[in-house]
């Protein structure tokens, strides 16, 4: 026990570790707050095809010998609003509409990198995350994107919520739907761009998922539902930063399981109030 | 008469597809009408017309006392019940997105918001509804929470599309009972969608038959059951 705090006391201490907790915690409020919308328009899997976009741009970045943030960021943000005009302008199904940009840009970023002489540790870090690759840009690129999005939640709540609910209803008295469509692709690329640092291409869209879908197994309405998300979101991201570094495993993975157990317990409990 | 809606030689098209053609009809204050037609006879582009959702090629249509699109008009849409029980949100909550029409930036619910949503709550007969999840209700008390938010704002004109289309047979009888003496009581007009020819002719003021054009229009009394069939619409309905 007394090893455990000592080791936990000695990861506090580093920098690295620092930066990898605050950045952790403010990507994992900022994707759990996003999450609900996403999760119950059924855009779920946007954040898994918006990763799979950075992964591209990183391998641009790379190649190019850019910054990976500055050019992922407009590819990735202007590929969520392409994600939701094939959705909504060529017919195509949202999941179709994903698997379509997500493919093709996977392909473009192994061509890239196949180009520049295969992956190298940079890519691969982006595929699994590295905390030990994020910087002080990542750290306040991610506390101006939580300020973002906890004053857009906060302020266009009531549309949002709308919007969820029913769009078609949403237009009729006169909410910018699309508008606000566009606000949450946005947000939801920057979050996906900064959070793959975190946890890696690879698995970014669970930090999307696993804590709505758990807090939807408990919560009666809609705010309780966004506010229990945020817990479990920054408890799995604390809890599983800390633990990785304890037992020296890797700190995306270590996050997600963390998140996936909350679920199961949740889906329990719901199970039992439920008999 | 006072008329909340007229529309002159009403043609839209989708692509290549010409939906409707020159439709013209007046609504006037305290209509029930009733909109049949056969799938694909442009009921429901009629409806989002009217509301200002699909764009006119040609034709217009004016209106008087209600404001295209938030003011004056409730609307409940098609497929409207939600499947997903997972859906978290109290019944409170979706009957105050009637409200959000007329509201400004940040737009909040306000202690006198909460008090019309119980008022309609109470007039829809589900005031003991107003804390439960939208989910764990019956397809008919979903429906009549649909019902409240479009009717929260107090409209004038109710439109209502094919409210009744997941409703079993006796929540339906209910339901289109509910609707007329919405009308008849509180002088709401309404239009209403449906397939069920027997319901609207036995509940409506009005019927509008459409078939691309308009074809019928005038009183629900009047209307000839056999003119239904040749328009392929479900006469079997009008013998349950």
């Amino acid at each position: 026990m007394n090893s455990t705090i000592n080791l936990i006391q000695e990861a506090l201490s580093y920098g690295f570790m620092q930066r990898a907790l605050i950045v952790g915690v403010l990507i994992g409020l900022s994707s759990a707050m996003l999450g609900i919308f996403l999760v119950l328009k059924k855009f779920s899997m946007i954040g898994d095809g918006l990763a799979h976009v950075s992964f591209a741009t990183v391998a641009i970045a790379l190649f190019l010998g850019a910054s990976p943030l500055f050019v992922s960021i407009p590819i990735v943000t202007v590929s969520s609003i392409l994600i939701m005009n094939l959705n909504e302008k060529a017919g195509i199904h949202g999941d179709a509409a994903i698997g379509l940009v997500s493919s093709f840009s996977v392909a473009l970023g192994v061509l890239i990198s196949s180009v520049s002489g295969g992956f190298n540790v940079d890519l691969f870090s982006y595929l699994f995350g590295s905390i030990l690759a994020i910087q002080k840009t990542d750290l306040w690129l991610s506390v101006i994107l939580a300020i973002g999005v906890i004053f857009t939640v906060i302020f266009y709540y009531n549309d949002l919520f709308a919007i969820t609910h029913d769009e078609a209803f949403s237009s009729v008295i006169g909410i910018p739907t699309k508008r606000r469509n566009y606000l949450i692709a946005t947000l939801t690329s920057v979050t996906i761009v900064l959070g793959i640092r975190v946890v890696g291409t690879m698995l970014i869209s669970s930090m999307i998922i696993f804590p709505t879908v758990s807090a939807l197994q408990i919560s009666k309405n809609f705010k309780s539902t966004i506010i229990i998300a945020a817990i479990i979101s920054v408890f799995s991201v604390v809890v599983g930063l800390l633990g990785s570094y304890v037992l020296n495993l890797p700190s995306g993975a270590a996050i997600v399981m963390i998140n996936g157990i909350i679920l199961g317990i949740m889906m329990l409990y719901k199970g039992i109030v439920q008999r | 008469m006072n008329s909340l809606i007229r529309a002159e030689n009403v043609t839209v098209r989708y692509g290549e597809n010409i939906v409707l053609t020159d439709v013209s009809f007046d609504v006037q204050a305290g209509d029930y009408i009733g909109l049949v037609g056969a799938n694909g006879s442009g009921k429901s582009t009629l409806m989002k017309a009217i509301l200002g959702l699909v764009p006119i090629e040609k034709g217009k249509i004016q209106y008087s006392g209600v404001g295209r699109g938030h003011t004056g008009i409730g609307y409940l849409p098609q497929v409207a019940v939600t499947g997903n029980t997972l859906f978290p949100a109290e019944v409170r909550e979706i009957v105050g997105i009637g409200l959000l029409g007329g509201k400004k930036f940040p737009k909040r619910i306000t202690k006198n918001d909460e008090l019309a949503i119980e008022s309609i709550l109470e007039k829809l007969g589900i005031l003991g509804l107003k804390n439960k999840k939208i989910g764990d209700l019956s397809g008919g008390q979903q429906q009549r929470v649909l019902l409240a938010r479009a009717m929260v704002s107090r409209p004038k004109l109710l439109i209502l599309d094919e409210p009744t289309s997941a409703l079993d047979p006796r929540v339906r009888s209910e339901f289109f009972a509910l609707i007329k003496s919405i009308n008849e009581n509180d002088g709401t007009t309404v239009i209403l969608v449906s397939h069920d020819l027997s319901s609207i002719k036995r509940y409506s003021k009005k019927m509008m038959v459409l078939d691309r054009e308009l074809v019928y229009y005038g009183s629900s009394a009047a209307f000839d059951i056999n003119f239904s069939m040749a328009r392929g619409l479900h006469h079997h309905e009008l013998n349950d």
